[in-house]
């Protein structure tokens, strides 16, 4: 079962590097933020896969938690900021 | 061998497949608001079943009632952060991708 779990952690992890590509390489800010938004739900499943393979889900499921919603105030604050932005001009 | 652990493989091999679409849409589609379309779906799907797969796994325990609750968050979070971002970028003047006439 072990190994079952570290091949979806592997899959995910290659998938975070794809989406990579779009937060470097991606026209304009809008395109990153989405990126960034999008790699931190995958980060969200790998620390809880990373809880099951050290056997320690009962520690890692609050900091997966935290970063649930760390990751949604940042995001909402981006695009709020971003708006703001948008209308001054 | 409890009676979970297929229904666990299952639902993770579903988030793992969701996630591969939302990353083919993100990467493969012509413009902002369109890999949202992508993203902001698939990964909300995805993330929920892994979740479950997860639970499944842990049994009936505090940590799998922690998990169900991060998955509800999710399931409510992530369909208003897209609509946040969208809504900014379409005040920014990004314009949706259309197919040429002529």
């Amino acid at each position: 079962m072990n190994g079952f779990f570290l091949s979806i952690g592997t899959g995910l992890c290659i998938l975070t590097f794809f989406v990579l590509y779009r937060v470097v390489f991606g026209p304009g800010v809008f395109n990153r933020i989405a990126a960034i938004s999008a790699i931190g739900t995958k980060t969200l499943i790998i620390l809880l896969i990373m809880g099951i393979i050290y056997d320690r889900v009962e520690m890692f499921v609050d900091i997966s938690m935290v970063y649930a919603f760390l990751n949604f105030v940042g995001c909402l604050a981006a695009a709020k900021y971003l708006e703001m932005e948008g209308q001054e001009q | 061998m409890s009676i979970t652990i297929p229904f666990s493989v299952l639902f993770m091999v579903g988030g793992l497949f969701f996630f591969i679409t939302a990353t083919l849409g993100l990467l493969r589609f012509p413009d902002f608001f369109t890999r949202l379309h992508a993203t902001g779906k698939g990964d909300t799907l995805a993330v929920l079943l892994c979740l479950i797969g997860i639970s499944l796994h842990e049994g009936f325990s505090l940590t799998s009632v922690k998990i169900i609750i991060i998955a509800i968050f999710m399931s409510w979070a992530q369909p208003t952060a897209t609509h946040a971002i969208s809504r900014a970028g379409l005040k920014c003047g990004l314009k949706p991708w259309m197919k040429k006439e002529e």
